[in-house]
């Protein structure tokens, strides 16, 4: 057995890496797609809800209202586009080529739209939303949740690392 | 050069260097048991079987002995049920405990300190309730699947259990694990496609999360301590929705009894993007102690409860800000003198091994991405990369340095060295950088700049919550 295989504090994902939130408060990699939720430039009420499905580059783009995106008709709104670059901050590039299975690991965030745009994706109904939107919302409640001073001992085998894998 | 016979606060590196009798037969038997999680428990082939009996075999002796030996023979033939499933968890964590302690007796010989009485036990027990069961139940879905049989449908079953679990402080320890465990579970998916698995990891929290789903689990006998405390430095634990900061302390009683060696936690779930410094403001508020730890202070405690393992339940009505303290001079005068709690039985595990230690007089060698220190011709690895980027201390300034408090630890097989704070010469000046520096709030210019974007990240976070989260 590898050290890495018989370590119990072995690194298995890497750290988030900082970015702007205001534009883009939400992204992750799950479901089988990039998805995540783009503020509104003009209504502070209002979000897009968007994503990228990995393989196929399947997309939506709609407001949490369910009113279908204006910029998202047969082709990449902006709002897919901020969510590409923000991803690409988060995770980095080699990631979430990784995971959209696009061939870009050395490009960049331009590079990874690009690519996929030329694969000519078609697009998807909004049926994903409802459940991105909750995914947010329950991403938005653990600012909420208490803290606590009674140890955790399980998180030992989560140590705080430099490490950018 | 530091003389030998030197108290107990100098560490002597060549017995760490030596092999622990009986370790690696453990280990071996523990990743036979680990192999059959790889393919699962559906239906196992001998190969994983015999890992199994190998398993119940090496706890025969102990009071596990017969319901592991039923268990394994259950699993083996595909048949477990979730109390087989515990009693195998129960039995590798026993296992874990024993290499605990000879490590511990180890580190005991090789820092000369000894290990102070804890009175008290807990009952446990009681009636398990339906949300830890849940989480039993996903566990055992899991260990059938094996780790190579994850796919995004079982993972994100334990997503409604672990946001059941959360808003319950009493139950956060199983909840933060399975947190942890679930997010490196999805982003491993599918299992049939990983080219390497994180074994030993991934069977230390399946089991754990499996214990702790036992009613009474958690419970620690707790007293209450009156005195001075001399933080050392704060070890700090993240994955990407929790975090945790443990302040290293020792601790003389106000009736001039032994000084002991506690923590002081402070732990919170937290969005994904809350990271760096991030994470210092959102476990500041709830620790007072790490103000201290910021501003270099002692705290007096009055009637503070502690756990019979040295864990401060903080509070901060019993925390009064004391005299400044520097950690150096707790490390050299006060921490040879101080005792360890024994740890409690299911916290006994080689990666809760985390004993404060001073060191000096060495000679820091940096090969590659390696960093060692050199005491009395032997060396022992330093760990820099635990050091937390938020903060002064970098891995540059500890392999500068020419003394060290640390926290020694083993993993994989080795003894390693955490450095929470080093001192360093700078034009003839001793100067000393700290890992939690930061913790209590940046005063240099890299730290507020760092403290103003994280600010803002939070910032961004609790408008949108607010603004979304109640309609």
């Amino acid at each position: 057995m590898s050290d890495w295989e018989s370590a119990s504090a072995a690194r298995v994902l890497p750290p988030a890496r900082p970015r702007k939130l205001a534009k883009v408060p939400f992204v992750e990699l799950a479901d089988g797609r990039l998805q995540g939720v783009v503020s509104s430039g003009s209504d502070i009420e209002r979000v897009y809800v968007s994503s990228v499905a990995a393989g196929s580059y399947e997309f939506a783009c709609s407001t949490n209202n369910n009113r279908p995106c204006g910029g998202a008709r047969g082709y990449f709104c902006n709002h897919i586009g901020a969510l590409i670059t923000e991803a690409v901050l988060q995770y980095g590039v080699a990631r979430v080529a990784r995971y959209l299975r696009v061939d870009a690991e050395d490009m960049d965030a331009e590079a990874i739209r690009s690519l996929m745009l030329g694969a000519r994706p078609s697009q998807a109904d909004s049926a994903a939303a409802a459940q991105v939107f909750s995914r947010f919302l329950r991403h938005l409640a653990y600012v909420e949740l208490p803290a606590t001073t009674s140890p955790l001992p399980e998180l030992q085998w989560f140590p705080t690392t430099r490490a950018v894998v | 050069m530091v003389p030998d016979d030197q108290g107990g606060g100098v560490m002597r590196a060549d017995l760490l260097a030596d092999p622990v009798d009986g370790v690696d037969e453990v280990l071996a038997v523990v990743a036979g048991a680990d192999q059959a999680l790889v393919a699962g428990l559906l239906r196992p082939q001998p190969a994983q079987a015999a890992g199994l009996v190998a398993l119940a075999e090496a706890v025969a002796g102990s009071p596990l002995g017969a319901k592991v030996a039923e268990a394994a023979e259950k699993a083996a033939a595909g048949a477990a049920g979730e109390e087989h499933f515990l009693s195998l968890a129960a039995s590798r964590i026993a296992l874990f405990g024993s290499v605990h302690d000879a490590l511990m007796a180890r580190i005991e010989q090789a820092t000369g300190r000894a290990q102070a009485d804890s009175g008290g036990a807990v009952s446990g027990g009681g009636q398990a309730e339906n949300l830890l069961l849940a989480a039993r139940s996903w566990l055992a879905d899991l260990a059938r699947a094996g780790w190579q049989g994850i796919d995004h449908e079982l993972v994100s079953g334990a997503e409604p259990v672990i946001t059941a679990l959360l808003p319950e402080p009493r139950l956060r320890r199983l909840a933060a694990v399975l947190d942890g465990f679930a997010a490196e579970l999805a982003a491993s998916c599918p299992g049939s496609a990983l080219e390497r698995i994180p074994v030993r990891r991934w069977g230390d929290l399946w089991s754990r999360a499996l214990l702790l789903t036992l009613p009474g689990a958690t419970e620690v006998p707790v007293s209450t301590v009156t005195g001075r405390l001399l933080p050392l430095g704060v070890d700090l634990h993240e994955h990407a929705t929790a975090a945790q900061a443990q302040v290293h302390a020792v601790f003389e009683p106000a009736d001039g009894g032994t000084p002991l060696l506690v923590r002081a936690s402070v732990s919170a779930p937290k969005p994904d993007t809350i990271i760096g410094a991030g994470i210092w403001q959102l476990l500041r508020p709830h620790l007072s102690l790490l103000t201290a730890v910021s501003e270099g202070r002692s705290v007096e405690l009055t009637d503070m409860p502690i756990t019979a393992e040295g864990d401060l339940l903080w509070r901060d009505e019993h925390a009064r800000s004391g005299e400044p303290a520097d950690p150096f001079v707790t490390a050299r005068v006060a921490l040879p003198a101080a005792s360890a709690l024994p740890t409690a039985p299911l916290d006994r595990h080689p990666a809760r091994i985390a004993v404060p230690v001073f060191l000096e007089g060495y000679l820091a060698e940096q090969s590659g991405e390696a960093l060692t220190f050199s005491l009395a011709g032997r060396s022992i690895a330093v760990d820099t990369d635990r050091v937390p980027a938020a903060g002064p201390l970098t891995p540059e300034a500890v392999a500068a340095s020419n003394a060290c408090i640390g926290l020694l630890r083993w993993d994989a097989g080795t003894f390693r060295v955490q450095p929470l704070a080093v001192e360093t010469t700078a034009r003839k000046k001793t100067v000393a950088l700290h890992a939690g520096a930061w913790a209590g709030g940046a005063a240099d210019k890299v730290g507020v700049k760092a403290e103003k974007a994280a600010t803002d990240a939070a910032t961004v976070l609790r408008e949108r919550a607010g603004r979304l989260l109640r309609k």
